[in-house]
């Protein structure tokens, strides 16, 4: 077998394969470790490495129009319900692009952040795990999967946020997003059985295709927006999200940002593809119902980050209102696409909005990274006792202004280029929308001004003195992130019309989504 | 009526379960709240796929008549070891809270400590 045959083979099981490497992976991190803890660095990374080279090859094939099946179970359609699909369309892989950079990123940040601490094999083994249910999240078609992947996700995730069990603020941060998280996943599970008990389905096409939106569907729907946003950290159910970001480890916080941006996935999931045949027809209110609460995340998170005095807190809050743009451009794309007037201004904003999941994952995960470097160089967060650490840590220091540069929105950077589309497109929808996410980037951009002020200017401070510059594995992590966000902030154009347009495409025309598995004879 | 009361009891399940997340103050019955709601979906499942006079679905030592679904019991079977996979885990951390804190109410936990 010559090698274009393998790599056909490898495309051809590769949805599978994307998940279950990184499982298998995580099962095998244990063993690996007895031999010694750079072994088992170097097999995380490959093993992640390989992931991601899955990722990349699924996706080229992806996003030159094909939508991707795979049949777990009876390949004979006549039977019903006895097998699961996966069904990748470019939402799906866009998705898992961002989760697997992210992951791959984090284990090579852990190397040196993580070498103090005891139990790293435990560590890596919840990365693998949470990893392989971001990524199966993302790319399975049948919601009880999705419900099944959601807590392979929680459970790792609350782990790795209390991994630091002597510290009690850390406890106490994964016990509130395991109560939240599993109450979320709790509530998916019963609007999946209201699914199953009136359609006989559990593939998310097929209920798509049946949905009628009666009395029972619309419970379902309320219980899934308010679950999979409560997971998402948007406003009023936001409470468990800067305690999670700001008390985990910054590695973890790193693909921490992949899950909460899974739960986002779920949302428009939810909202474009199994309701996609219904909400058309009946209202616009689902729309602005996410406009709303885009706008109310965004300005409740950006006000509260002005006033924290940590760090990584105010990171966390500023995350938060990073993900009410998101919410504003799907949100408004789902408006404008109504009516055909405004169908070309409600593409661009879904356009803006998608961009922005993946700009504001590499935005605020440097942040986070630069944020933990000053934690591992000084093992301080609090901004006020913090000073003049220019002085010490040059590479840090170029890192965090390129971060804070992205994150509010300022030409070069990628952060400029997604929301340009947003402001753009919800100007066309009403003025006051565009005004009050341009508003909030400017406070955005003042608050990053104000901390790089203050931690990194100033006069160099005596217990300061001989402070290093970061291991290398962090250098190098922070600087492949650096430059992600640079080559999108030069080459915007590239990247929206070859990654983020067939995406946008693929959340709009959910009757592909539908048509390709119904095709196949059901599920 | 008589075959609603399945359902009557999901919901009662359900917002007891809620009512003890949301109202106490004890971490272990916010725990215990959780693995109610739990039980009341699965009592959905179950109760989605049970048809009147139906026997257990195995296929193989049938006497013959209507079968219960299995599907919601392989779902209910999943989502029973999801649930106790996360009641080891918030029971372990509020073993870690108790730890540091010397108390489960709530209200006491979440000074600075550190």
């Amino acid at each position: 077998m010559n090698i274009s045959d393998f790599i056909d083979l490898l495309l051809q099981h590769s949805p599978a394969l994307i998940v279950a490497v990184p499982l298998l992976g995580a099962f095998l991190t244990p063993l690996i470790s007895r031999i010694n803890d750079k072994a088992r660095n170097i097999f995380v990374i490959l093993t992640l490495g390989f992931t991601m080279f899955l990722v990349f090859l699924l996706a080229s094939n992806v996003f030159s129009g094909n939508i991707y099946t795979y049949i777990f179970g009876a390949q004979d359609i006549s039977l019903p319900v006895v097998r699961i699909l996966f069904e990748v369309d470019a939402i799906s892989i866009f998705m898992a692009i961002i989760s697997i950079v992210l992951s791959l990123v984090a284990a090579i940040y852990s190397w040196s952040f993580m070498k103090e601490n005891t139990g790293l094999d435990k560590f890596y083994t919840l990365i693998l795990l949470m990893t392989a249910g971001m990524l199966g999240m993302e790319l399975t078609g049948d919601m009880f999967n999705f419900f099944v992947f959601l807590e392979i996700t929680s459970i790792s995730s609350a782990a790795l946020i209390a991994f630091w069990t002597n510290k009690a603020k850390s406890v106490e941060a994964g016990f509130k997003y395991i109560v939240i998280s599993s109450i979320a996943a709790i509530f998916v599970l019963f609007s999946v059985a209201l699914f199953y008990g009136q359609y006989n389905a559990l593939n998310i096409a097929v209920i798509a295709n049946a949905i009628q939106y009666n009395f029972l569907d619309k419970i379902a729907l309320i219980l899934l927006i308010a679950a999979l946003a409560m997971k998402a950290g948007v406003v009023p159910m936001h409470m468990w999200l800067p305690d999670a970001y700001g008390r985990a480890p910054s590695a973890v916080t790193l693909v921490l940002i992949g899950a909460t941006q899974a739960s986002l996935y779920g949302v428009f999931r939810v909202c474009f593809t199994i309701y996609g045949n219904v909400i058309n027809l009946n209202t616009i209110s689902i729309g602005w119902v996410l406009v709303v609460l885009g706008i109310i995340t965004m300005l409740v998170g950006v006000v509260m980050a002005i006033i924290q005095t940590d760090l990584k807190r105010l990171i966390a809050f500023a995350a938060v209102g990073e993900i009410g743009y998101m919410l504003l451009g799907i949100g408004a794309g789902l408006v404008s696409l109504i009516s055909p007037e405004m169908a070309a201004s409600g593409f661009e904003a879904m356009k803006g909005g998608i961009f922005h999941i993946m700009n504001d994952a590499f935005d605020i995960g440097l942040l986070f990274l630069v944020a933990g470097a000053i934690y591992y160089a000084t093992k301080e967060t609090s901004i006020n006792k913090l000073g003049g650490l220019a002085r010490n840590m040059k590479y840090t220091t170029i890192f965090f202004i390129i971060g804070l540069l992205a994150v509010s929105g300022i030409p070069p950077m990628n952060g400029f280029a997604s929301k340009l589309l947003i402001y753009e497109s919800t100007y066309q929808l009403n003025p006051i929308l565009a005004i009050i996410a341009i508003l909030s980037s400017i406070m955005l951009l003042a608050i990053f001004v104000k901390i790089f002020h203050s931690a990194f200017l100033g006069p160099s401070l005596k217990k300061y003195s001989n402070v290093k510059e970061v291991p290398k594995s962090m250098l190098i992590s922070m600087g492949i992130i650096s430059a992600i966000i640079i080559i999108f902030g030069i080459f915007p154009e590239f990247i929206i019309n070859n990654i983020v347009e067939p995406a946008a495409n693929a959340l709009i025309n959910h009757s592909e989504y539908i048509s390709q598995v119904i095709s196949l004879g059901g599920a | 009526m008589i075959f609603n009361i399945p359902f009557i009891a999901v919901a009662a399940l359900i917002l007891i379960g809620l009512y003890a997340v949301i109202f106490k103050r004890n971490l272990i019955k916010i725990v215990i709240g959780i693995t109610i709601i739990q039980s009341g979906v699965n009592l959905f499942l179950i109760t989605l796929g049970y048809r009147e006079g139906s026997i257990a679905p195995i296929y193989t030592s049938s006497p013959g008549g209507i079968m219960s679904l299995p599907v919601p019991q392989a779902l209910t079977l999943t989502s029973i070891v999801i649930g106790v996979a996360v009641l080891a885990l918030m029971l372990s951390l509020a073993v870690h809270i108790f730890r540091h804190y010397k108390t489960l109410n709530v209200k006491k936990i979440g000074g600075d400590e550190e």
